[in-house]
């Protein structure tokens, strides 16, 4: 087993400094090293979004990312979405158009969805479909999802 | 007194926000791989790469060795189990606690590839893995059967040495179980007939697809007082398994159940967490976690719902009437026994009035896991046969297909396959419901270039009752908290709660809902059978008038007469007495301190009045004759569900199911080797539908109201999956001509279709 590393790096806006062993994945590092559990585990293989979150602004599956590759990136994860208690537009409609059951792709539809509104402020559904194809989810079928990222976009344009 | 019909509810068919969302959508909320504790260790299980052997020898001195290495178990550690049967669900449903250890770790022989065989506890789960792979097993291989016809056969190789057919005592079999059931004369009813269909399908096995892979964090020092945190859709499912594998009274075990991230059913018996505990106990009472890998769980222990095999025929008069049905349907139940088959036997033909019927079910041995709950578990394979031959019926007839439907329908008083009269049902709203829907009523455009179709089937599920239990206690600030033993895994602390908001005059966010653990609340079955917002919105229900009871009472000493002189009405308590004014929740709750102390409403339920749910499905497709893909155009599903608490989540479920119908139409399926070995264990090959897969899907919601139940409910969450199967089938088979009987459509199969049209 290879010596741990110090990695230094930030996420959600805090200048962070944590040990890893270099096997270990991001998504590891953040769960169980910084106690970082809003990104989720669903397959460990990039297949499902689950554990998305942001290096630099851009989406990445946090578990085929080894945690010493976060050294001087700006990683954001779902804890860094809302703004002290104001929750992310994305959040807010989530939570109001009903687009979560069992809660666990949560996050990783949420991180997907802010970097594609990031990009483009004003996505058709087919660009909605597009950016969130790379997460799974299997409680509801997408329909209420789609809908609030929409919800979301209008909120943002409005701004 | 109102009748459910007639209510006018404040709350109830709202839509807030829920109660447990802020905590999903700021990733706060804790599933059970988010537990951590102290000197924690994580846990892994070594699994079998044959699918047929028996065990010769395990060797675990080489992974003990390895620095971090804290435990190595295997079945040897469980209680010894017999095949006596441990009763759970009321009684309703049992386990045989020798297979259930068996499919955990393999006692002696492996059955399927994934298999359990030892497990390891270390200090990281990277030591663990390293450790999985020094345990030396040496294995006898033994001839194996993965086909269903094949295992059914005399002389395939036999599974389980001790199972017998009744009507063959003496002779070793794979046929673990037989169903049958039967209604008047099927020989005179075919002779009656006009017309005649009959067809054989055949689907694979599928899995549930649950995005949060099973875990379980178990702590057990050896005190006699095991706990376990875990993902589960049974608490006190996960309590009675684990104290009977480990040969603990019921009551030393305590699950406290995590928020859960999917289950379908899946998560309704244990696959790891008497492991957790063993692996604890075995290194001195440490905590330890366990997580399956995705390969882990789709090609081992949680398994999928059963592959079948579907003979189907009808017969009916010119003008639609059906007056014979024959079914015959073999389930692969996989490594043990218990598939689903006899639910499909019971709800393929419920649907219909049909005179004259004959239903056999097989559930299968075959060298696969074994099979376990998926939503609806055994209707949509049934129903898939079933309104398959069902829409042909109608083209043969010349008949729309809902009209043929409408015409056979089972109605309030039908008999059920089952024997017993049908209460109440909405089967014929669903059909009407359909035909007036704007898809229905909007042409299907053909485009040059493209096979379009459009296709219906319906569907039936039974829906569960059982027990529950809840308790509401009043705050001094005029709120009040729900206490439930049933998890949440869609919106049902949301809906419970509402339930007790209507009752007590509250609003929605006043009501707040929390899931206790086994030892915080009365028994509750698990979260499935469509049964939570029925069974435990109940007992919150019931829960709440205890509260109101109790406010009565207070409300009379604070006025000076007797309770039975105080009415509640809109959420206040009313003096029928002296012209005061009326109390709410909210001016008594302050009061209760003077007036004898807190106020805690309480009920356990055992739920009768079970109301069942039918859905349809409505869908188009577009199919590239190029690809053989198949693209879902647009799809609409109606279900009838009593009385709908919360629409947005009542909608979500009938979308989800819908959309897990649709991966089943289209591309789901196990795929397996010669030697078998799953080869297509992981998301990226085991092909859910993505976003970018679908259209909307436009729900529907029709509320026919459950006379069992005081607000009208029916169980929701299930009957959407069963009928889109068989609208896809025969939405492929409208646009290309073809009968399609096999599961799923997929560009291979359907391929295969179009080139032997072509020639």
């Amino acid at each position: 087993m290879a010596k741990k590393q110090l990695v230094e790096t930030t996420i959600n806006g805090e200048p962070t400094e944590f040990l890893c062993e270099p096997r270990q994945s991001l998504l590891e590092s953040l769960r169980d090293i910084l106690g970082l559990t809003g990104s989720k585990e669903g397959c460990l293989t990039g297949d499902c979004g689950a554990c998305t979150v942001l290096v630099d602004g851009r989406p990445v599956c946090s578990c085929l990312m080894l945690g010493m590759e976060a050294s001087g990136k700006n990683i954001t994860t779902v804890e860094g979405l809302a703004e002290g208690t104001q929750l992310h537009p994305l959040q807010q409609k989530f939570l109001e158009d009903a687009s979560l059951q069992c809660g666990i792709c949560t996050p990783g539809f949420l991180m997907s969805a802010k970097s594609l509104l990031d990009r483009n402020s004003k996505p058709t559904e087919a660009e909605i479909r597009y950016a969130l194809a790379g997460n799974l989810c299997r409680c509801t079928g997408y329909d209420k999802i789609v809908r609030a990222v929409q919800d979301a976009a209008k909120v943002l344009q409005s701004r | 007194m109102d009748t459910p019909q007639t209510q006018q509810f404040k709350i109830i068919g709202t839509r807030p926000v829920r109660h447990d969302g802020l905590d999903k959508v700021i990733g706060r909320a804790k599933y059970g791989a988010d537990y951590a504790f102290p000197g924690m260790l994580y846990g892994k299980v070594l699994r079998s790469t044959l699918a047929h052997a028996r065990i010769k020898s395990i060797n675990a001195e080489k992974a003990l060795r390895l620095p971090g290495v804290k435990a190595v178990v295997t079945h040897a550690d469980f209680a010894p189990q017999t095949t006596a049967p441990v009763y759970r669900m009321g009684g309703e449903a049992a386990i045989n606690p020798l297979y259930l250890a068996c499919n955990i770790l393999s006692k002696d022989k492996v059955l399927f590839v994934g298999h359990g065989v030892a497990a390891v506890a270390a200090t990281s789960p990277h030591i663990a893995e390293e450790a999985l792979a020094l345990i030396e097993v040496e294995y006898e291989p033994l001839p194996m059967v993965l086909d269903l016809l094949e295992a059914m056969k005399p002389g395939a190789p036999i599974l389980n040495p001790d199972v017998r057919r009744k009507s063959a005592p003496d002779e070793q079999t794979n046929i673990a179980g037989e169903f049958q059931f039967k209604r008047g004369d099927i020989e005179a009813g075919f002779k009656a007939a006009d017309i005649i269909v009959e067809r054989e399908f055949r689907t694979e096995m599928v899995h549930q697809g649950y995005i949060e892979p099973p875990n379980a964090l178990g702590i057990f020092p050896g005190d006699g007082h095991a706990t376990v945190y875990t993902s589960t859709q049974g608490p006190f499912d996960v309590r009675i398994m684990s104290a009977t594998l480990l040969g603990l009274p019921e009551g030393s075990v305590k699950v406290i159940p995590a928020e859960i991230g999917g289950g379908f059913g899946a998560k309704l018996t244990v696959h790891i967490e008497p492991i957790a505990l063993l692996l604890s106990k075995a290194s001195g009472g440490r905590p330890v976690k366990m997580v399956m890998t995705r390969t882990e769980m789709m090609r081992g222990a949680t398994g999928p719902t059963s592959g079948s095999i579907l003979k189907v025929k009808m017969g009916a008069m010119k003008e639609g009437k059906i007056v014979a049905a024959k079914a015959w349907f073999a389930y692969e139940a996989g490594a043990f026994p218990g598939s689903p088959v006899w639910l499909g036997c019971f709800t393929g033909l419920s649907p219909y009035n049909i005179e004259n019927f004959l239903v056999d079910g097989y559930d299968v041995l075959i060298n696969k896991p074994k099979t376990t709950s998926y939503r609806a578990p055994g209707a949509t394979n049934a129903a898939f046969a079933v309104e398959c031959v069902v829409d042909e019926l109608a083209q043969r007839c010349g008949m729309d297909p809902l009209d043929l439907r409408i015409k056979n329908a089972s109605r309030e008083g039908t008999a059920s396959v089952m024997g017993p009269k049908f209460p109440r049902i909405g089967f014929v709203e669903v059909c009407e419901a359909i035909k007036n829907s704007d898809h229905y009523r909007t042409p299907l455009a053909q485009v040059p270039g493209k096979y379009r179709g459009r296709g219906v089937a319906t569907g039936f599920w039974i829906n569960g009752g059982m027990q529950s239990s809840a308790i509401v206690n009043v705050h001094a600030d005029g709120t009040a908290s729900l206490v439930t033993g049933s998890v949440d895994i869609g919106g049902s602390r949301a809906s419970t709660a509402m339930v007790v908001a209507e009752v007590l005059g509250l609003r929605a966010e006043d009501v707040r809902p929390a899931v206790a653990d086994t030892d915080s609340i009365g028994y509750t079955d698990g979260t499935g059978g469509s049964r939570v917002a029925f069974a435990t919105g109940l007992a919150a229900y019931q829960a709440a008038h205890d509260v109101v009871r109790q406010l009565k009472e207070r409300a009379a000493k604070i006025w000076e007469i007797t309770a039975e002189d105080v009415d509640w009405t809109d959420g206040k308590a009313i003096s029928r007495k002296n012209g005061v004014a009326p109390l709410s929740l909210k001016e008594l709750a302050p009061r209760l301190t003077r007036t004898g102390g807190p106020v805690t409403g309480r009920a356990n339920v055992y739920a009768t009045g079970v109301g069942p749910s039918f859905a349809g499905c409505l869908v188009d497709v577009e199919i590239d004759p190029e690809t053989a893909k198949v693209q879902v155009l647009r799809c609409t599903v109606v279900q009838d569900v009593g009385k709908a608490i919360h629409p947005s989540y009542v909608e979500g479920q009938m979308q989800g199911g819908t959309v897990q119908g649709l991966g089943w139409a289209l591309n789901e399926e196990y795929v397996y080797d010669e030697k078998g070995t799953l080869r297509n264990a992981s998301f990226l090959d085991y092909r859910m539908p993505t976003c970018l897969d679908l259209p909307m899907i436009d729900p529907v919601i029709v509320e026919v109201a459950n006379p069992g139940h005081p607000l009208g409910v029916r169980g929701v969450g299930e009957v959407s999956i069963v009928p889109p199967p068989a609208a896809v089938a025969n939405a492929v088979s409208m646009a290309v001509g073809t009968r399609i009987t096999d599961l799923p459509v997929s560009p291979p199969r359907l391929f295969k279709v179009l080139s032997a049209k072509r020639g």
